[in-house]
Parts: C-alpha cells; structure tokens; sequence
C-alpha cells in the first residue's frame, strides 16, 4: 500500500469515526431553543420535545416548595409557569427580575417541567442604597 | 480623571492609526525616518492605553462614583483587592483590559526588536497597530468605560451628578480566582497577537526561512502558558464558587477559551515539523491565523452574549463590530496567502507511518477535530437558525462523546510522539522504548480494573497515564545515567543538568506530565458521588468513607456581606478529621447571594459540602455533599504545566564536558586564561 493512502485511510478512520460518535451525541442531547410566545403557536410533536426557554423571573413569583420550585417566567409580554424538578441547587443568581433558562419539556397542563435553571443576574441594579438622589439618572459620554 | 482617561484613549487611537498608515508608507519608502517615528508612535500607543488604564483604576480607588463604570462595579466598602479586579468585571473595563495586555505585549515587542530584524518589523508593526486599532475603536466610540453619570437639571441642561455610594461588584466575582483568572486568560488570548503579527509581516515581507518561528517561540508559549493557567482557574472557579460540583460544564465561554488553545497547542507542535525538516509550511501559518481569530472569537462570544451563557455579558451592538473585524483579518490572511503561497513550499515528503512526522500529523488531526467539533456545538444554535429557523442547541454529552476519545487518543500520542525517530521508526527500537512503559501500563490498568476502575474511558485514561508517565520517567532516567556515568553526580543533580543542556526537549516533558496529572483527575469525574440531606444541629450525615456532623451555625457579619457558615464537624471511622465551614453569603450593596463551597481535598477525593438553602417544608437546612474523586490532581497537574512551559523558556545551558581522562594534558598546552571547554550543543526537538 502507497504511503499516501496509508496516511488518507488513517485519517479517514479516525474523521469517520469521531463524526459518528458526533451525531450520536448530537441526537442524543439536541435542545431546541423557544420563546414563551413562540412555546404557545407550538403544535404536535414539536410540543413535546426537550427545548429551552428564557425570559425573566416575574417579582415575587418564586415559591420553593418540597422537591420542586415553582416560578413564573416573563418575556415579550407573555408568562409561562414554570416548575423545577431538578436535584441540583438553583443557583445564587436565580431571584425575582434575573435572566433566567429553564431547560425541560412543556406538560400538557400548560406548566413547563424544567430539569435544568441557568440565571444571570439582571445587568442593570437601578434600585441600589444611596441611589435615590440621582434616580432617573443615565450614562452619558464624558466625551 | 474621567476626562485624562478618555483623553488618552482618544490619543492612543490617533496614535495607533498613524503607526498603521505611516508604517504602510514606511514599507513602500523603506525610508529610516518614517521607520522610526513607526516604531515609536507604537510604543505611544501603548504608554497612552497605560494610562487610560491607570486613570480607570484610580477612580475606582477614589470611590469616584460619578463614573457609570464605578458605580455599577464598585462600592465603597468593597476591599482593594476587588477593587483592581473590578477593571475587568464588565463590559467596557474588560475591552479596555484587552487593550492594556495586548500594549504590554505589542510594547515589549518594540522595545525588544528594535534594533533588529530590521525588515521585518514594519510589517509586524502594522499588523499589531492594526489589532490595536479595533479595540481603541471599541474602547473610543462604542463601549467607552469613561462615562460620567448625568442628569437633567431644573433648566433642562445635563450636568454631571454622583452617587453616594455604587452598586457593588457582582458576588459571583468576589473571589480570589476572579481576581487572577480573567488576566491570564486574556494575557492568553492578546498573546497570541504575536505570533499572529509575525507569521503575517513574514508572509507579507517573504521574509525567508523558518526566523519567524524562531522569534516567536517564546511569545507562543508565554501565550500559550497563560491560556491554560486562565483556563484551569477558571474551571477551579466554578468549582470553588458555582456549588454545583463540576468544574467544567461546556458553557459557551468555557468553550471558547479552548478553542485558541487546542489550535495553539497543534501549533507548538507542528512549528517543530517546520524547524527540523522545512514541512507543514502551509499548515502553521494557518494555524496561527486560526489561533488568533479563535482568540478573537473568544472575545466576542463572551462579550457579545451572542450565544447565551451563564457568563455572556447582555445582549449589545458589539456583535457585527466583532463579526465584521473577524471578516477582515480573515480577507487579509486569505489575501497574503494567495499572494505569497509560492513561498511556502514544502522542502520534505512524509516518509513512513511510523515515524515522528506522522505522531505530529495526527497530533494536530485530533487537536483540530476537537476544535472544529466543539466550535460547531458551540455556535450550533446560530448556524441552526440561520439554515432551518430553530435555535437548536447540543449539550455535555455532544461535547463529551467526541472529546473524551480525541483525549484519549492525544494522550497516546503524548506518550509515543516524542520517541519516534524522525522519517522512519525501527522495529527494535520501538520494542527498546516502549516494551516497558507499556508492560508497566497494563498492569496499573490491570490493578485499577480489580479496584473497580470498571468504567471504561476512565480506565483507558489511567493505564494510558501510566504509560505515558512512565516513558517521560524513563526518557529522563536514560539521559540522567548517561551524565552520571561521565560526571558521578547524583542522579537528581545528574537529571536537573540534562535538563537545563536542553530546557525545550525536557520542559516540554515536565509540561506532558503536567498534561498526564490532569487528565488522571479528569478520569476521576466518571465516579462522582452525591448526596443531599435535611440536618438538625447534632445530625450526621454519611458520604463515602466521611461522616458529616451539624455542630451548629454562626453568623459572621464582614465589611460587604454577611455570611451565614454551617458549622460541619468531619469524621471518618469514627474519628474527627477536621472541620469544614460551608456559607451562605449575603451582599448588602447589591442584595445577591453568594455560596461558598467548602472542600476537604485529598489525592484521593475531594470531599464537597455546600450549604444548599433551607427545605421550604420542614424550614430544616440542607447540605450537599459531593465526593469526587481525584480532582485535586488536575490543578496539580496546571501547576506542573507552568513549571515545565518556564523550563521550556529558559535559554540551554551549553554543557561543559568533562571528560576526565582526556582533558587533563589538554590543559597544559592551552595559555592562561583561556578555558578548556568542550560545548556539547545539543539540538531542541
């Protein structure tokens, strides 16, 4: 056998393989990405399958109850109840107001059955002590 | 000061835009003047960014809360500590950190060179003014970090109002990794703008031979050096902070700080083809081209929050001026190589399959494919919704079915690489290098399996460690004994000194044992335990060999937050051990939470508690302990990684021979003064 095709068959094997392994990967842990608004218009198949939500956690909305939390997310106008069945702890981030994805599929009550919470905190604290003085304030350039 | 700081970046910009565009006449004119003031509106630049830098800083320091920047970063409360780190902890603090390394790096560079390398500097000049100008331009007019909070008076006239105090830096980042870990990653990232700058001005220039690779060596691996420490805190991070057990959890960021170090690493590999035997000419200079927009990729995936990520900055505008520089230095790297590829011929064939050659060729195959599979999973849920409509996105096992056997088969490599021959492997040679290693690894594999190392990748992955270990132990116990057998000394001394004769071949080794620690840690991941239970003061709890005992809480009030601490005796057969304090932090300032993980770290396992919040039900708090196993020798294995890259950085020691015998009447006949040394130069591969 050539060198070359020594080279190319090795080389070959080794693509294939991983590639096969990536789409058994890929099937495996496909996610789709959904609005709330987007979450209501799904119909049939496409409802049941595992997606991803974001939106804002709604004030006062969070209520942790055994083995679940229960909250409401909040975008375009929408809300979307959610429950959180997951074993890990919600992390530090997850309050009233933060970003927040739930990751689970949607019940057919209408709640989303979350497995996973990822949250970032809001960007902007405008409520902050000692800000009162200068609420309505906004950046502007110095320049 | 806000006014200085803008000031100077605005100078910076100007400066930087006339080492470009003068720099450009000064390739056509090639006249000395136009050259110099080049060089030296380079180095303005960068003393311009230092002190925009500084005045930033200072205004965090003088609780300056007229700043918007400070006021949503800062508070006065928060130590000096955090005050450095809070510079990079948004936005526009963190692009204006990317400018102030990457003029560290672009400054030294300058100042170096300067009286070297006299054609091929403009061309590497111009190319780092050009990177510079695209941060100054973010820094300048799109995310200034010098804006001053302004409010509309009773005339209705804007004026500039402060705050009394700011809204505090973000918990998450109050921790000592945070004040280390985003510089040396991004020290990794703006690094490898210099390699990037030479590989191109060589193209640009044909500057002949394989000199630039020569000249960045050391900016590489510096580079290089700083990529993995960045991205092994920041994993330890996680770790420490996040509460969730894990240290790695294929986030988008995450993602993206591999990304220039897998091709970096192909790289520091494949420059070796390049040295030895004038192969792979092509394939490098795309490497480093690919390195850096990796880097820049990186930085845009992070600030552009175009992927979501627990770690992406808000959505904002910065997207398309990232997208469109990404474009550009990608047009021009195509358009220096379609102009000059005649220039990187390659001089040598492949010669066998088992050969040193071959190990290099698949070492950057499977570097490569890591990074192509995890770049697609990460932007998936982009290109997804640009070809079907649906954002879809992969998660951990996408990323894990495709890494851990590249892994795998890298550490391979790792182990067999670098004892091949160049062109052609005897058979008798293998069966002399690796009889032993291998026989070595079967039984430790063989060991493990009766231990119930059952899983099979981690299984694979700890005979697999042995064997390398083993070979990098052995190359070092042959090299040593050959010195003692001239010199008598002892056999450490003998191996330090085979060391420091040739700091590249051993170093290198140092980082491969470094590499062969962290992965026995990452083999560790596939036993991870976890429990979680209710506690009362004076419950146990058991978790692997420990015993967990609630001995009471305390609250522990601190200048910015309070801490409520679970107080948790540990036991193990019935013995104290000692005493872990995991905490809830509340931060006054911002009214976040933070947790604080408490880890009793062993080689063998880390013990992991975490006071995970009250059961709503029975108003009882809750801990969650984790055991996983190893862990500790993947940031063990970082620290031995740093050890061997400086090793690697040091200049050989010419080795003086000593030949007993030989040199004694040799003496006689040289004249005073002058030294009999025989200089064993001993050539890096």
């Amino acid at each position: 056998m050539k060198k070359q095709t020594k080279f190319g068959v090795g080389i070959s094997v080794i693509v294939i393989a991983l590639a096969f392994l990536a789409w058994l990967g890929y099937g495996e842990s496909k996610t789709y990405y959904h609005t709330i608004a987007e979450l209501q218009t799904l119909t049939g198949s496409a409802r049941s399958q595992r997606m991803r939500v974001g939106g804002t956690v709604a004030a006062g909305s969070i209520h942790r109850l055994s083995g679940r939390v229960d909250f409401v997310l909040q975008g375009e106008g929408k809300a979307l109840p959610v429950t959180y069945i997951g074993s890990d702890p919600l992390p530090d981030t997850f309050v009233d107001k933060s970003q927040a994805l739930v990751e689970g599929r949607p019940a057919s009550d209408g709640r989303f059955v979350a497995e996973h919470v990822q949250a970032k905190c809001a960007s902007k604290y405008e409520a902050a002590p000692g800000g009162g003085a200068a609420s309505g304030s906004s950046p502007q350039s110095s320049m | 000061m806000d006014v200085f700081g803008s000031f100077a970046l605005v100078l910076a910009f100007v400066c930087a835009v006339y080492a470009f565009v003068a720099g450009i006449a000064a390739i056509v004119t090639r006249h000395p003047l136009l050259v110099k003031s080049t060089r030296q509106a380079g180095i303005a630049t960068c003393c311009l960014v230092f002190l925009a830098t500084l005045s930033l800083e200072y205004l965090f320091f003088s609780d300056n809360f007229s700043n918007a920047y400070v006021v949503s970063h800062s508070n006065r409360d928060l130590s000096t500590f955090f005050k450095i780190a809070a510079l990079w902890s948004g936005q526009e603090g963190s692009l204006l950190f990317w400018s102030f390394l990457l003029s560290i790096y672009v400054f030294s560079v300058l100042i170096a060179y300067r009286n070297k390398n006299g054609e091929l500097m403009p061309y590497v000049g111009v190319v780092m003014a050009g990177v510079q100008i695209f941060f100054l331009t973010l820094n300048n007019f799109v995310e200034s970090p010098f804006k001053a909070l302004a409010a509309p008076g009773a005339d209705g006239v804007l004026s500039y109002v402060a705050r009394a105090d700011g809204n505090g830096l973000n918990p998450l980042l109050q921790y000592p990794e945070m004040v280390i870990h985003p510089p040396n990653l991004y020290s990794g990232y703006t690094g490898f703008t210099i390699p990037f700058a030479f590989a191109l001005g060589a193209l640009l220039a044909r500057y002949p031979g394989e000199k630039w690779i020569h000249l960045t060596r050391r900016w590489t691996m510096i580079a290089w050096m700083f990529q993995s420490v960045g991205i092994l805190l920041g994993a330890h991070w996680a770790y420490a902070v996040l509460g969730w057990g894990g240290y790695w959890g294929w986030d988008p960021v995450e993602n993206a700080s591999l990304l220039p170090w897998l091709t970096g690493t192909a790289f520091l590999h494949s420059v070796m083809m390049q040295e030895k035997r004038g192969m792979m000419k092509v394939w490098n200079v795309w490497l480093v081209f690919a390195t850096f927009l990796m880097c820049i990729l990186g930085t845009f995936l992070t600030r552009s929050g175009v992927v979501s990520s627990v770690h992406a900055f808000a959505q904002s505008n910065l997207g398309n001026w990232f997208v469109g520089f990404i474009a550009i230095v990608l047009l021009v790297c195509l358009g220096a190589y379609l102009k000059n590829r005649d220039y990187l011929k390659s001089e040598n064939q492949l010669d066998s399959i088992v050969s040193r050659e071959s190990s290099f060729l698949f070492n950057n195959l499977l570097f490569l494919v890591a990074c192509v599979a995890i770049l697609s999973g990460t932007l998936f849920p982009v290109f997804s919704e640009w070809f079907t409509g649906d954002r879809i996105s992969v998660g951990a096992p996408f990323f894990n079915k495709v890494n851990i056997p590249i892994g795998l088969l890298i550490l391979f490599l790792t182990g067999v690489g670098p004892l091949l021959a160049w062109r052609k492997t005897s058979t008798e040679s293998l069966k002399r290098n690796f009889g032993l290693p291998l026989a070595i690894g079967i039984v430790a594999g063989a060991i493990a399996f009766a231990l119930g190392f059952r899983e099979l990748y981690s299984l694979a992955c700890l005979l697999l460690c042995v064997f390398v270990a083993a070979t990098i132990v052995l190359e070092f116990y042959r090299g040593a004994k050959v010195i003692h057998a001239r010199s008598g000394a002892s056999f450490a001394a003998c191996a330090i000194d085979l060391t420091m004769r040739n700091t590249r071949r051993y170093g290198g080794y140092i980082v491969h044992m470094g590499m062969v620690f962290v992965f026995i840690g990452l083999a560790g991941a596939a036993f991870n335990r976890d429990t979680q239970q209710d506690m009362r003061v004076g419950q146990t709890m058991q978790i692997g060999p420990y015993t967990l005992l609630l001995q009471g809480f305390d609250a522990k009030p601190e200048k910015n937050y309070t801490a409520q601490r679970m107080l948790v005796e540990v036991l193990r057969d019935n013995k104290p051990l000692m005493m872990l304090y995991p905490e809830k932090r509340r931060f006054q300032a911002n009214e976040q939470n933070g947790t604080m993980v408490a880890i009793y770290s062993t080689l063998k396992e880390d013990l992991y508690v975490v006071y995970a919040g009250e059961n709503p039900e029975t108003q009882m708090p809750v801990i969650h302990a984790f055991l996983n196993p190893l862990v500790k020798w993947i940031w063990f294995g970082g620290v031995f990684v740093v050890f061997g890259t400086l090793v690697a950085l040091l200049p050989n020691r010419r080795a003086v021979l000593v030949l007993a015998g030989a040199q004694q009447p040799l003496t006689q006949h040289l004249q005073p003064g002058l030294t009999p040394s025989v200089t064993l130069r001993e050539g890096h591969d």
